[in-house]
């Protein structure tokens, strides 16, 4: 072991059938296998999951914050508010949406 | 009422039992002491599941008309009074050691509660069901261990193959058939656990192999756990355990 810490990974629980892997946190692990089984016992301790990805976060590929303004910001509802389709008129019939 | 001396099948759940609560209070001795975070938990993970099927097969054992309840034979009963395998009162040692004789008991507990879910004993048979999936885990998780540990730095090799050495004597007591444990085969109850032998040797020589850890040769094999001789290490294992019971009976949170 050269190196003192072992990588980084971050886990993704599903809950339920037809619901996405959501990001619960993060653990360390000295390889793919042993971030499944590391995973296993810190966050499904208590049923939570289906199903578990790990993924090293080394590959996680993050936006950054300082970009924001640039990135994101453009697309926020008050900036362009016709990408949401709150202009249009629904029938009653339709019901509850 | 049903003893230990007079009824092969509560003796034989004692013995089922003792293993697992032993073993699953070894292993919360790591509690906070693991190496890492992750490992502490899924130490007491594995410590949980062992101590919650000593709990059941308690329950069984006194629901033949044993005496008192599950904590009297947790708390209350002598070492030798205990009749678990000798491997699993072993000390912690370091993590290679704890590992080499989680390795060794999972191996044989998958085996066990796989045969044991068609005991003639329904309710045996609902807990070794139940066990046989938790016990695959702990042989998963300590196989994984020790392949690593073994054929990764020098160090960390030589500590697996001294813990596997170590240990190896204490592995042939669990696939002894006694008088009683015959009686109980008869019934159906039981299953004989030398049969055992064979699946077992093959997945420790498959991770042995991986691990590049060399096999120790069969010579003598320690016995007697099983009757209720002990190492010293188990009386002192349960003077800690059984301190707070036997200092404040009665006691309730």
């Amino acid at each position: 072991m050269t190196d003192k810490n072992w990588p980084l990974y971050e886990v993704f629980l599903r809950a339920r059938n037809g619901l996405a892997h959501k990001h619960v946190g993060s653990l360390h692990a000295m390889d793919d296998e042993m971030a499944l089984q590391n995973a296993r016992d810190v966050y499904t301790r208590r049923g939570e999951a289906l199903s578990i990805w790990v993924v090293p976060s080394k590959s996680i590929i993050a936006s950054e914050p300082s970009e924001k303004e640039t990135l994101l910001e453009p697309s926020t509802p008050e900036r362009k508010p016709y990408r949401h389709p709150t202009f249009y008129d629904i029938p009653d019939e339709v019901g509850h949406m | 009422m049903a003893t230990a001396q007079t009824n092969p099948h509560y003796r034989y759940l004692l013995r089922l039992a003792d293993n697992a609560l032993v073993l699953g209070h070894r292993l919360t001795e790591w509690s906070s002491r693991a190496p890492t975070l992750e490992e502490d938990i899924a130490l007491s993970n594995i410590a949980l599941d062992l101590i919650g099927q000593a709990r059941a097969l308690y329950r069984r054992a006194i629901a033949l008309g044993g005496d008192g309840d599950e904590d009297h034979l947790a708390y209350l009963r002598d070492a030798h009074e205990f009749l678990n395998v000798q491997l699993v009162e072993r000390p912690n040692g370091d993590f290679a050691a704890t590992m080499a004789r989680q390795l060794c008991y999972s191996a044989f507990a998958v085996q066990l509660w796989g045969e044991l879910a068609r005991s003639n004993d329904s309710e045996l048979a609902g807990i070794a069901a139940k066990a046989e999936k938790e016990c695959v885990y702990h042989l998963r998780h300590s196989s994984e261990w020790v392949i690593r540990l073994g054929d990764g730095t020098r160090e960390s090799r030589e500590r697996m193959q001294r813990a596997i050495d170590d240990i190896w004597m204490f592995t042939g007591e669990m696939f002894e058939v006694d008088e009683s444990d015959r009686a109980m085969i008869a019934a159906g109850i039981s299953v004989d656990a030398s049969k055992l032998l064979l699946a077992w040797n093959e997945t420790i020589n498959d991770v042995l192999a991986q691990a590049t850890i060399k096999r120790p040769a069969d010579g003598w094999m320690i016995s007697g756990g099983r009757q209720g001789t002990h190492t010293e290490h188990l009386g002192h294992m349960l003077a800690q355990m059984q301190f707070l019971r036997r200092a404040y009976p009665g006691a309730t949170w």
